[in-house]
């Protein structure tokens, strides 16, 4: 392995543009994105790390003091680990603020989004909306030609159709293409996931040869922002600080013909398939069928009611292939942890698309993404509406 | 390639000469100080002619020289020496400030005097913020208006770090003066860049810090004026008449004495060479850079440092994309995660939050050569260009023009 990479300074005639093949790796302190840096430097490739500063942790002060801040992401312990490897394997490494671009583009929405009683992704957004666009182009600035991050995802130039496709992972328990389905042709065409071809064990064998200090460090499973993963708190303190109302007021919890069965806590306490905290009706127990934030109501159901052949998406992303006119047959897949179900989609005027499954699916969630699949390939992407 | 260092307000290297004055006082020169015997003699000895040397270069006497550990506790040990200093006497106990008690500051001082006013206020001190126009420096009349029965300290910079610019401290030091309140001053920036004359300047108390004059880090030092009553900050032994325990560093006060030496002979030469590079600089950058300005270009300023607002820009980009190509300069404050937070300073000069993210700080040095300005040259405007082929904000408002 080179072990001076870069550290002299770039040729100067290098100055004026993009550095041949430059790769910035976006680096967040963690196992997967450390073993990116290790794997491109080991295929000789020139790189500069990027350490986003995405959220201060100090912000809502009422939010501290429960539990340790230990492997919190975003955290300035997460910051010094990306550094410790930069060092460690002795190539440039630099940590650049976005905590504006975050909030307005990430937090902000996700608060908001709860507040109207849908369930947003907050990962999709900051991909599409942060790491591959602000920092993209700041990587592309610095002299880069492309952003290397550790996401688990296949990208493929289908030379046929000249299109950059996204695949799903090789290890597809650790698949995250599902949160990637916004990406342009543009973006694609500019990123790297080197680790789309390992699996997990693989990654964590690269990082101990590279003698990695985060090789042994356990995975950040919750939403960055909220590492407690105590949402309706945060989303309380959030809005506290940023003056953002919050309708706390109790409503009714109704079945589908109207009657009331009992209150509930305020809408943003709820989310679609939700069991807990809702009582029986007729005996039976009963489950969120839909929010209805404008009447303050939530609409429950039994089980068998959660069940839904179609959905609507809008935002639509088509990546492999261009708006298709017929309706095309693949895998549909509405939540990160559902299995993609068979299922056909068919483009809408207006960036709308529609899904219909061979079998019927449960909960299918407003504000969460349908991203849908030709077996390996993401055809599309988009919210569900 | 060599690279090119222009973040000279951020620290400057330590000179071969100060490191040879210092080497001694490591190993053969080892004593304490204040210990009786000779070799404490011989340290106690290169202590005080240091304490000479600094005092030299500010024209004070020696015994109002205290060595800190840098600007910060210097400022810190000035601002709330003085504020805690006044206690009501007749209980005898040395509790928090007195109720009533006011200190005048400015909006754009380093955070060590920042943070220090507002750490007080918590205290009950009232703090005034005095606001800067857009050269970076205040209003006298603002500061005669600021003045009350209660006030007990004036606290105002010399030179600014991120522009350069010089506060007129001769008026305001008379204006404390007449109005009989303490008048503190961080020179951290000023010192060995222009001249420093606290009598001249009718200063009660300055702070100084070596490793922005050629000296190391860990060593400061701060000037009190013969008389002036001060609460200590730290508790320990008698060392520097108790003003500020703690076993002298006497390897670092004796580079601090060196390069005050150093400073008080080529301080002029320097300036007028580093001010003719960094004119050129300014000059290329304006002529080469379409759009771009200096900030506080119309204020008195130290010789060597440049603001420079490239609009469209992001600072840190450029940053980044100057120091892979071997250029050291800077933008804004670091974080403590070492990421860039947009600047106070620009922000009460009135720049709007885009152009302070938009605005670069090279500051110049006594080694800094004129090859360095010609390659900085080469480096600045390409640089520049990329970013803003790339940049969404400076095409919408080329498009507009």
């Amino acid at each position: 392995m080179s072990r001076q990479l870069q550290l002299e300074p770039l040729p100067a005639t290098a100055a004026a543009d993009a550095v041949p093949g430059l790769i910035a790796v976006a680096m967040s302190g963690g196992v997967d994105s450390s073993t990116v840096a290790a794997v491109l430097l080991q295929q000789n490739r020139p790189i500069v790390g990027l350490t986003m500063q995405l959220w201060n942790q100090r912000r809502l002060p009422e939010l501290q003091g429960d539990g340790p801040a230990q492997h919190r992401c975003c955290s300035l312990d997460d910051v010094y680990d990306a550094k410790r490897v930069a060092q460690h394997l002795n190539f440039p490494h630099y940590v650049v603020n976005f905590e504006d671009e975050f909030e307005t583009r990430v937090v902000r929405p996700f608060v908001e989004q709860y507040l109207s009683g849908r369930t947003p992704i907050a990962c999709t957004n900051c991909n599409t909306d942060v790491k591959f666009e602000p920092l993209l182009r700041m990587a592309r600035q610095i002299g880069a030609e492309r952003l290397a991050t550790g996401h688990y995802a296949r990208i493929r130039k289908n030379e046929t159709s000249g299109r950059f496709e996204l695949l799903r992972a090789r290890d597809d328990s650790k698949d995250q293409s599902y949160f990637l389905w916004g990406l342009t042709q543009e973006q694609l065409s500019r990123s790297d996931f080197p680790l789309g071809e390992l699996t997990k064990e693989e990654v964590r064998n690269a990082a101990r040869n590279a003698n990695l200090p985060v090789a042994e460090k356990p995975e950040s499973m919750e939403l960055c922002f909220v590492p407690n993963g105590n949402y309706v708190q945060f989303i309380h303190a959030y809005s506290r600080a940023e003056g953002i109302a919050v309708n706390n007021q109790e409503g009714d919890i109704v079945t589908e013909d109207g009657a009331v069965i009992g209150r509930h806590t305020g809408v943003h306490n709820y989310t679609v398939g939700q069991r807990k905290g809702l009582g029986f009706a007729a005996g039976k127990p009963v489950y969120v069928l839909s929010i209805d934030a404008g009447n303050n109501r939530i609409i429950v159901g039994e089980d068998q009611a959660l069940l839904t052949t179609t959905l609507e998406i809008e935002n639509v992303n088509w990546i492999s292939v261009a708006e298709p006119s017929t309706p095309i047959r693949g895998q549909a897949k509405i939540r990160h942890k559902h299995v993609p179900a068979t299922s056909t989609i068919e483009a809408l005027p207006n960036n709308r698309a529609r899904i219909t499954f061979e079998t019927p699916q449960r909960a299918i969630t407003p504000g969460q993404a349908a991203v849908f699949y030709n077996n390996l390939t993401v055809l599309a992407g988009g919210w569900i509406k | 390639m060599k690279r090119i260092y222009l973040d000279h307000n951020a620290t400057t290297s330590v000179e071969p000469a100060v490191v040879d004055a210092m080497l001694p006082y490591f190993s053969t020169e080892f004593g304490n100080a204040s210990s009786i015997h000779s070799f404490g003699q011989r340290a106690r000895a290169a202590v005080e002619t240091a304490r000479e040397q600094v005092a030299a270069l500010l024209n004070a006497r020696s015994q109002e020289i205290v060595f800190t550990s840098g600007g910060t506790e210097s400022d810190n040990h000035a601002i709330f020496g003085v504020a805690q200093a006044l206690l009501p006497a007749p209980s005898g106990v040395e509790g928090p400030v007195r109720p009533g008690t006011h200190i005048i500051t400015t909006t754009i001082e380093h955070e060590a005097v920042l943070n220090a006013c507002q750490a007080l206020e918590k205290q009950g001190v009232a703090v005034t913020y005095l606001p800067v126009n857009r050269e970076g420096l205040i209003h006298l009349d603002e500061l005669r208006r600021a003045v009350r029965p209660e006030t007990v300290l004036i606290t105002v910079m010399h030179a600014n770090n991120e522009l350069g610019a010089i506060q007129p401290i001769a008026e305001i030091g008379r204006i404390a003066a007449e109005a009989r309140v303490r008048f503190h001053t961080d020179a951290v920036q000023s010192a060995g860049k222009i001249p420093v004359d606290v009598k001249a300047l009718e200063l009660d108390l300055l702070s100084i810090s070596g490793h922005k004059l050629y000296a190391p880090k860990g060593i400061g030092a701060l000037f009190i004026k013969s008389g002036t009553r001060l609460r200590q900050l730290l508790y320990g032994g008698h060392h520097q008449r108790g003003f500020r325990p703690g076993t002298e560093n006497v390897a670092g006060i004796v580079g601090l004495g060196k390069a005050a030496e150093l400073a008080g002979f080529s301080l002029e030469k320097d300036a007028a060479r580093i001010s003719r590079l960094r004119d050129t600089l300014e000059r290329g950058i304006l002529d080469r850079v379409p759009d771009s300005s200096v900030n506080s270009a119309n204020a008195p300023r130290t010789p060597n440092t440049a603001n420079i607002l490239f609009p469209g820009i992001e600072g840190e980009a450029l940053v980044i994309a100057l120091d892979l190509r071997g250029l050291a300069c800077s933008t804004g404050a670091a974080c403590s995660s070492g990421a860039v937070e947009p600047s106070h300073v620009l922000t009460a000069i009135g720049l709007p939050a885009a152009e302070a993210r938009a605005s670069i700080r090279f500051s110049l040095g006594r080694h800094t050569t004129e090859s360095e300005i010609a390659a900085a040259l080469e480096l600045i405007p390409a640089a520049v260009s990329h970013l803003r082929k790339l940049s969404p904000t400076y095409q919408k408002s080329a498009v507009i023009r």
